[in-house]
């Protein structure tokens, strides 16, 4: 039995320096050259997990105009990243799913006059065969319904309680997850008849989820904001980023993933 | 496989009747291994809000986490006891084609990052999961969202740990005994609960221990199978990380009462039912 046991414990200790390697990578380079407007060089972004699919796009098309220079990514839940970024993380550009997250790196002077470059706003997830039938958010009311909500601390959960107030609607949830792609999680697997989610995530989940929009949604709509760090190491780079994402190939990027226009 | 103590089993040997100092060549890395511990508790301790403390205690959602957490990871507890020690047994005593492959199997939820653990369970005992559909169907039981499934959840990423420390003392335990029951004429199960139970006691409470232990910290399986709601799913570790989300002390106070309550819990009953065997 117990000879099974090492091996075990070196591919644990394998995948977590492996994990620990991944996340040095997002630092700075140490070796790239200090960028000029034209120099080469690696750019860090740290960005929503909502941005993914986007950001990731963006970053081939930046590396496409700017030989020699490299994008990296780092995404993750907003407010870790701006704690990473407070306590000294080397990035370029911050981009946050919210204004809240954003303001706790602009009060600690690590970033300043964020823009909002897109927003984001809820539908009504349910899965591809909607077994519960909801068409409405006032089904969403109806005993016997199994409808998950984000946790009202996380930022997806806080927008779901306003959308729902906003709409006279009140549910009872059979669980409040920890964040938005929990929620996706559940009524892709069948086992909640309805979550809500931000329209960019039923649609990258097409196929297995469906989307049910309401007008109500407009009152809790999620803006978000983008700003370069302070102390980026390559801060003409990320200005240019920034730039990238602001204007007409960042907007099409962002309108094709479901992001609306600010 | 015959040990060759003539000691009575059951008894350790004294160990402070060894001669000698202990080595530094030891005691060094048992140090720093000590200090590399116990320096994050050092680190909660530090920053725990004092002064805010008795307030928040008293609030009933944490009381409420704190609840379901002693009593799923107590029911969690019971089901490996229940299912792990027939399967210890079975590990080390019946040989069969293909035990290496179960022995892996078993070990698997403790290598599965436990929110994997959790999508599988998802998988299986979901609504629209292998085995769940037709429970579904057939008794109209559904697990996912219920304390049902945060037992369920705590029951399968801690269950290794019990089979491992069970079977181990399975194996380290001295087959004379067994062998001479069974010459008297003693059945099987016989032997199993008179003989070998008594014997490997001490194994079967460290397992319960650990597990009981690994049961109460879960949470990547538990949030990820039964979600979480207060007073149904929410657990005292799925407490503490929504806690972080908004409300750092917060989630810090949490932290200390699952610690405290788990080193007393602990600390009782190692004493009483390992040691002093």
């Amino acid at each position: 039995m117990f000879k099974r046991i090492p091996a075990a414990v070196a591919a644990l200790a394998a995948a977590v320096l492996a994990g620990a390697a991944g996340c040095g990578d997002t630092g700075g380079d140490d070796e790239s050259r200090p960028s000029g407007p034209s120099g080469g060089g690696t750019l860090t972004v740290f960005a929503a997990a909502s941005l993914t699919e986007t950001f990731t796009a963006l970053g081939k098309s930046f590396e496409g105009s700017h030989p020699g220079v490299k994008v990296k990514f780092n995404f993750g839940g907003s407010s870790g990243l701006a704690q990473q970024i407070t306590q000294g993380a080397p990035a370029d550009v911050f981009a946050a799913a919210s204004p809240a997250t954003m303001k706790t790196v602009t009060d600690a002077g690590d970033a300043a006059a964020p823009q909002v470059f897109t927003r984001n706003r809820l539908v009504i997830a349910v899965p591809g065969d909607n077994p519960g039938k909801v068409a409405k958010v006032s089904d969403l009311a109806r005993p016997g319904l199994k409808v998950v909500l984000c946790a009202e601390q996380v930022p997806c959960g806080a927008a779901a309680k306003k959308a729902l107030g906003a709409a006279g609607v009140t549910v009872r949830p059979a669980s409040q997850e920890q964040d938005v792609k929990a929620v996706l999680t559940k009524v892709r697997l069948g086992e909640a008849d309805a979550g809500l989610v931000y329209r960019t995530d039923a649609r990258a989940a097409t196929g297995q989820v469906k989307g049910v929009e309401f007008a109500e949604s407009a009152k809790a709509i999620n803006d978000y904001p983008i700003a370069t760090v302070a102390k980026a190491p390559h801060a003409a780079l990320a200005k240019e980023f920034v730039q990238l994402v602001l204007g007409p190939v960042g907007r099409a990027e962002l309108t094709r993933a479901g992001f609306e226009s600010p | 496989m015959v040990s060759l103590r003539r000691r009575p089993p059951g008894r350790a040997p004294a160990a402070d009747r060894l001669p000698g100092r202990p080595p530094w060549i030891l005691v060094l890395p048992a140090l720093a291994g000590l200090a590399f511990l116990v320096l994050p508790l050092a680190g909660l301790l530090v920053r725990a809000p004092w002064s805010t403390l008795g307030t928040r205690l008293g609030e009933p959602q944490v009381l409420e986490a704190l609840r379901l957490s002693l009593v799923s990871a107590t029911l969690a507890t019971g089901l490996c006891l229940l299912f792990g020690v027939p399967l210890a047994w079975v590990l080390a005593r019946v040989p069969f084609p293909g035990a290496r492959l179960v022995r892996a199997l078993v070990t698997v939820p403790l290598v599965l990052p436990p929110v994997v653990g959790g999508v599988a369970l998802l998988l299986a005992l979901g609504r629209r999961g292998l085995a769940g559909r037709w429970l579904d169907e057939t008794f109209g039981i559904t697990f996912p969202f219920t304390t049902a499934g945060v037992v369920l959840a705590e029951t399968f990423v801690a269950m290794p740990f019990l089979v491992i420390s069970v079977e181990g003392a399975l194996r380290a335990a001295d087959l004379r005994y067994e062998e001479a029951a069974a010459t008297l004429g003693a059945s099987r199960w016989t032997i199993f609960h008179r003989v070998t139970l008594p014997l490997v006691a001490p194994g079967i409470a460290a397992g319960a221990i650990l597990c009981w232990a690994r049961a109460l910290g879960e949470f990547g399986a538990t949030i990820t199978f039964a979600g979480n709601f207060p007073g149904r799913t929410q657990t005292m570790p799925l407490a503490v990380y929504l806690a972080l989300e908004t409300d750092p002390q917060a989630a810090i106070v949490l932290s200390l009462v699952l610690l405290a309550v788990s080193v007393l819990v602990l600390a009782a009953l190692r004493d009483r039912w390992v040691s002093t065997t």
